[in-house]
């Protein structure tokens, strides 16, 4: 009997177009060549090649892809999702250098910025040349993070910003930093070059979650910046949120493929092995396993394809991108665990993604609103009353 | 300088492929149908080549209708145009008849420099810039692994086992290459966009004024007259070394065709 590929049980690739297709294509050729023959080396030495990366993905049109204008591809938010999952299913870290330069760094310019500091920085960090990262979450404020303490105060025509920004993705590789601070008039966005004196970012060691990505410590001691450091139409804390529901959106997307790289891996591994006399992939109870997973990876797909379509609608609001991240990022972590028990002792090993994947999406599973964060939302909109305080 | 790059739809090569049992040609309405890997150094050359000296480049395919998804394919790398040669005639056409049709419609598009893959991995038989060359009364420079272009010349190092060969030609010349030519670049999401407005025309055997019996299974000059899988896989050899174990290793490697 032939195998059937986890994604085309329900013949969903009849969903997108030629154009979806052939993007999806070459991010797979990509991740094919580029990132799977060394991923599990990059985890292990929790080191990963950003900048080499970077450039790789910058002459596609993957950084920024769904933005339009200054080098972007100006892709549609599906053709995203589905570049986001294809990255993803070769590493979580990968997926997020994307997520973080695209739909936070670029994306926080290309929508707050003035018309000079789009024309400074996008160019290049389309290109992957110049490489960004986002300053929201602090040692002491995660999920709440209109508490932040990190500030800017006025000196003459300029700034000056003081605090720690902490859990930051991409911050020790990168050439300019999104930086949220408060501010006499309220939560305002910075742009600041990670040369310029007072910044230094720290890589965060021992992680056991998302080795191949590079997570810094932004620290800010008294950082002089020219007026028009600050992003001019970003006012409030909206303005980082909506940062995050364009990530988060990728997300959607990404979770699926790290899932649906370990449901490849669990089919092939359950065919090969052979115990009490036959190959595991033919006992009920992995037959069982795996079609759950296939059957919670199809629905999931579903969720995305069509927020994806809202998206490019113009119809997607927070609380859908929530209803996503929620499902999505549950549901791919239950898979790979589940795939993790398939593979027995082998799925403990660094030989096989199964496990990398499972300690990622740990890591998704908290960063851009944990679970618990995307369920008060829900329950927000389903009830009317807030629970988040 | 106006380049004109062959391009061929093959099966996958890097999955199983077989011959029809009607008629025992290549089976191409199966799925995972692909560039040629050879061509896509081809037009990588000729990109690199139009970015240097200005020009167009076009692509010249001769194949059936699912070649137009190949041919899409390969103008999101960045060539300007593709010239797609499709006639119901057609399928069943033996190497001189595809060097006929494609030397007509080269002669129609009359460009400087022709470049194409040293071989397709379907068929294998790395004729076709020869017998191109014959027809249309030009050189044919093969197997280059380095190609330059100056005033109204073509330079080649031809690979060979041993080294390489420097060859000069006049232009207009064909050239084909190998994959130690280049490294071809992924096709991008602008180049993806742009290839859904670039113009492909479609000439039939009519257009060329070439009769139908000419080509095809009708027109064939070699038929292949039976098929055989490779038997499967049998246990394999196992070489016990009584002190001519090496010299039984590269003989077994030399049966193989490895070495
Ligand atoms: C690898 C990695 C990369 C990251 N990259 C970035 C980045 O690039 N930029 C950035 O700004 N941040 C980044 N983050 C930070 C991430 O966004 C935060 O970790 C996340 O918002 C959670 O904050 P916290 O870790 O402080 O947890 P906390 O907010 O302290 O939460 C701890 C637990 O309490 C729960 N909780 C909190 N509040 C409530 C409530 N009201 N009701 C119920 N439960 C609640 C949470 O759900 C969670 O389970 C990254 C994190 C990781 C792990």
């Amino acid at each position: 009997m032939n195998r059937t590929s986890p994604l085309d049980l329900l013949d969903i690739d009849a969903l997108h177009t030629q154009e979806e297709l052939a993007i999806r294509a070459v991010v797979r050729q990509v991740v094919d060549e580029k990132v799977r023959p060394h991923v599990a080396d990059w985890f292990e030495r929790g080191e990963v090649p950003a900048r080499l990366l970077a450039a790789d993905f910058g002459k596609l049109g993957l950084l920024g892809m769904h933005l339009t204008g200054y080098g972007c591809a100006g892709a549609s938010a599906v053709a995203y999702g589905m570049a986001c999952l294809e990255l993803e299913a070769g590493d979580s870290g990968v997926r997020s250098l994307v997520s973080v330069q695209g739909s936070l760094a670029m994306f926080a310019i290309w929508r707050f910025g003035s018309p000079a500091q789009k024309e400074k920085w996008l160019p290049g960090m389309a290109a992957g040349e110049t490489i960004g990262c986002f300053g929201l979450t602090e040692p002491d404020h995660g999920s709440d993070p209109g508490g932040m303490t990190t500030r800017a105060t006025r000196e003459g025509a300029g700034w000056v910003l003081t605090g720690g920004k902490m859990w930051i993705t991409n911050a020790p590789v990168a050439d300019v930093a999104v930086v949220w601070a408060r501010t006499a008039d309220g939560i305002r966005g910075f742009l600041v070059p990670m040369d310029t004196p007072g910044v230094t970012a720290r890589e965060i060691s021992h992680k056991l979650s998302l080795r191949a990505s590079s997570t810094g410590e932004l620290v800010l001691d008294a950082v002089r910046l020219p007026a028009d450091a600050m992003l001019p139409e970003a006012a409030g804390l909206k303005a980082p949120l909506s940062c995050l529901t364009e990530a988060r959106f990728g997300i959607v997307w990404g979770s699926l493929g790290a899932a649906r790289d370990c449901l490849h891996t669990a089919i092939a591994y359950a065919g090969d092995r052979t115990q009490f006399g036959r190959p595991i992939a033919g006992f009920q109870l992995t037959q069982g396993k795996l079609a759950d997973m296939a059957v919670e990876l199809q629905k999931g797909y579903l969720l995305a394809v069509h927020l994806g379509r809202a998206a490019d609608a113009g119809r997607l609001t927070p609380e859908m991108v929530s209803a996503g991240k929620l499902n999505n990022v549950r549901e791919a972590l239950a898979i790979a665990r589940t795939c993790r028990t398939i593979l027995g002792a082998n799925g403990i090993s660094g030989e096989y993604p199964v496990l990398r994947h499972a300690n990622n999406l740990e890591s998704v599973l908290t960063y851009e609103g944990t679970t618990e964060i995307h369920q008060l939302v829900l329950g927000q909109k389903l009830t009317g009353l807030s629970a988040f305080a | 300088m106006k380049i004109v790059v062959l391009v061929k739809q093959v099966p996958d090569s890097g999955v199983e492929r077989t011959l029809r049992v009607d008629d025992n040609t290549v089976d191409r309405g199966s799925a995972g149908n692909v560039i040629n890997e050879m061509d896509e150094y081809a037009i990588e050359e000729a990109l690199r080549l139009r970015e240097a000296h200005g020009g167009e480049v076009t692509l010249l395919t001769m194949g059936p209708e699912k070649a137009a998804e190949s041919i899409r394919k390969a103008l999101s790398m960045g060539p300007d145009g593709a010239v797609h040669v499709l006639d119901d005639a057609l399928p069943g056409s033996c190497a001189p008849a595809t060097s006929k049709v494609l030397a007509a419609a080269l002669t129609t598009l009359e460009p400087d420099l022709v470049l194409c893959g040293s071989e397709s991995t379907d068929g294998r038989v790395q004729v076709i810039p020869h017998m191109l060359a014959e027809r249309l009364g030009i050189a044919a420079l093969t197997g280059a692994r380095k190609l330059t272009v100056d005033a109204d010349a073509v330079t080649i190092e031809r690979q060979t086992e041993e080294g390489y060969e420097v060859i000069r030609a006049a232009t207009p010349a064909i050239v084909s290459v190998w994959d130690t030519i280049n490294e071809p670049r992924y096709p991008s999401f602008k180049g993806i966009k742009a290839a859904k407005k670039k113009p492909v025309r479609t000439l039939s055997l009519a257009d060329l004024g070439i009769a139908a019996d000419e080509v095809g299974t009708a027109g064939a000059t070699s038929e292949v007259v039976s098929h055989s899988r490779r038997p499967p896989r049998s246990g394999g050899a196992k070489i016990t070394d009584e002190g001519d174990g090496g010299v039984r290793l590269v003989e077994f490697l030399a049966t193989e065709k490895f070495v």
